[in-house]
């Protein structure tokens, strides 16, 4: 089983929930930039939460399923069909052989992610199937997708295996056949509108000007062409220390917002480095950060604060609402 | 020697544990400490840690750490940061931070000078020496290994002569080959993947510092001594076809 690259995409690589217990030697986590979409879609086809996904952003591949398969897409809307008919997103989807999946315009958010019944075929380094672009390892040999790349697809087993025999079945004359439901849809923003991103205090926020602390919290950011998975560089206000503030590098986390002495800040994100030597002066909440990664470049943020604690509360309600979900989907299977 | 630490959350998911004392071999002492405990101790709901000069920042799951101290009846109905930072205060101050713990010895063999170090008599110049006397100074140094950041198995070291100081290039390099070792300012270092950068660059060494399928995947550690050792290009060249 095997799915065959037609077309790359602007940059479609594999990912998973990323690379984890290896920062401290210097690697990065990398993974999905939207790892909620990630999730939901892994779940809707029966894999494993942390299975690797394609991650595809603003123009999708063209992709030929060369053998019957369980399919979800997920994520921002890249208009995605099948031998030329729109699938529907959220939801489990069975292709037969030989259909091609085609992307096209970016309707909402940024980044679709393909999860495939069974997972691809790829060797895990260091535990993840992800891909860390800059040192050339993980996913498929290291790299994005390229035209005529060709991914091995392992065998779906037990409940989905039977699932798609029944669709095979009940449906041989369509090329797709999407289930009647669909699951763990997100607010998705939209294309140039403006993005709420609730965040933390930073580690170094009191060390900014009264003036710069409330715009952070009132102005609006742009997030500029020269962004990308590592980072997103805002434009915008420009973010002043009160005065100079030497500091030694440490660490930092996924949606740390640091401020170099340009005063632009960089929200860093899923290519991250381990760590920096710049003022924090936020930090995204994790549960915003798979909105934040649908946020495309050229349209606008603002920045709202919240409590530590209420990051954590939302944090664990959206852990048990998938948990829920998964035991929902997986009554659905049976 | 005593040991203290100020516990500071570093968003939901991670608390950053500062020992003070900046960049300082005494302050490295208890950063090494303290991760030799984590690596030891299993700490419920702790994903990873990243150390660094004067840190040790824990990774961990909120709503694991939370479900894990059910049972602690002081605790159980605090947010997971202050769980998380009670327990690792508490193991901050039980630490015993020997004196003169062994330190493994990385002997890195370098090639200076030539293609590989195409920036080393621009050092020498800079410094009032001779090329051989900034070849002599750069391997003749003990350094130790503060922390592994910014790229796979890239070293902090410390203990580099103020002699060889050298400020970076007015304009820094698209790509610089993995292995090359260079100076910035009071730094030096070997980068381990391909990279751009400003450092200058005075050798190269054929040893792999980011060895992705082995585990670990970095040749050095935090703790480590390094040295430098000068190889001719001849050898580097052997090396390279056949790696010990």
């Amino acid at each position: 089983m095997s799915i065959k690259v037609l077309q790359p995409g602007l940059l479609t690589s594999m990912q998973d929930l990323g690379r984890y217990g290896y920062q401290k030697h210097g690697v990065i986590v990398s993974g999905a930039m939207d790892a909620y979409s990630l999730r939901i879609a892994n779940i809707l086809v029966g894999n494993q939460e942390s299975e690797g996904t394609l991650e595809m952003a603003l123009l999708g591949p063209s992709l030929e399923i060369e053998k019957d398969s369980l399919l979800a897409i997920t994520g921002g809307n890249l208009s995605p069909t099948i031998n030329g008919k729109v699938v529907p997103m959220w939801r489990p989807v069975y292709v037969k052989a030989g259909s091609i999946l085609q992307f096209g315009v970016c309707k909402s958010g940024c980044r679709s992610y393909l999860a495939i019944a069974g997972g691809c075929d790829l060797l895990e380094v260091m535990g993840s199937k992800s891909t860390y672009l800059r040192a050339g390892i993980g996913g498929f040999q290291g790299r994005a997708l390229q035209r005529g790349d060709v991914l091995a697809v392992n065998s779906p087993q037990g409940a989905i295996l039977e699932r798609m025999e029944y669709f095979k079945r009940i449906h041989s004359l369509e090329s797709f056949v999407p289930s009647s439901w669909y699951a763990g849809r997100q607010p998705m923003p939209h294309v140039l509108r403006l993005t709420t991103i609730r965040m933390t205090r930073g580690l170094q926020f009191e060390y900014f000007t009264a003036e710069s602390k409330s715009q952070l919290l009132n102005a609006s950011f742009q997030i500029t062409a020269q962004s990308d998975r590592m980072g997103y560089r805002l434009s915008g206000v420009n973010l002043q220390l009160k005065s100079p503030l030497e500091m030694i590098s440490e660490a930092v986390a996924l949606g740390t917002v640091q401020v170099p002495p340009d005063g632009n800040p960089i929200i860093l994100l899923a290519d991250r480095q381990t760590v920096g030597g710049y003022p924090k002066i936020g930090q995204v909440a994790i549960v915003d950060v798979p909105i934040l990664a649908q946020v495309r470049p050229g349209a606008a943020i603002q920045f709202q604060e919240i409590t530590l604690e209420e990051a954590e509360r939302l944090y664990i309600a959206r852990e048990n609402y998938i948990q829920e979900l998964k035991t929902a989907i997986q009554l659905k299977f049976l | 020697m005593e040991c203290s630490a100020t516990m500071l959350p570093l968003g939901e998911s991670a608390v950053l544990v500062e020992f003070g004392g900046g960049i300082h071999p005494d302050t490295h002492r208890k950063v090494k400490a303290f991760t030799e405990y984590l690596d030891c101790h299993c700490l419920p709901g702790m994903v990873e840690y990243v150390s660094a000069f004067s840190s040790v920042t824990v990774f961990y799951d909120s709503l694991l750490v939370k479900q894990l101290h059910q049972n602690h009846v002081e605790l159980k109905e605090e947010p997971s940061y202050r769980i998380i930072s009670v327990i690792l205060q508490k193991i901050v101050t039980e630490l015993r931070i020997g004196e003169g713990q062994e330190s493994r010895i990385v002997e890195i063999p370098v090639c200076y000078g030539g293609e590989l170090g195409p920036d080393l008599a621009y050092v020498a110049e800079y410094n009032k020496l001779t090329v051989d006397e900034v070849i002599d100074i750069h391997s003749k140094g003990d350094y130790l290994v503060y922390m592994i950041g910014f790229a796979p198995g890239f070293p902090y070291l410390g203990g580099m002569s103020e002699k060889i100081s050298t400020p970076r290039r007015q304009s820094p390099r698209t790509k610089i080959s993995a292995g090359s070792v260079g100076i910035a300012g009071m730094q030096t270092g070997v980068y381990p993947i391909p990279t751009p950068g400003g450092w200058q660059l005075i050798g190269r060494t054929p040893l792999a510092l980011f060895r992705p399928n082995e585990d670990p995947p970095s040749l050095l550690q935090a703790g480590d001594r390094i040295r430098f050792y000068p190889i001719s290009q001849k050898e580097y060249e052997e090396y390279k076809r056949e790696p010990i």
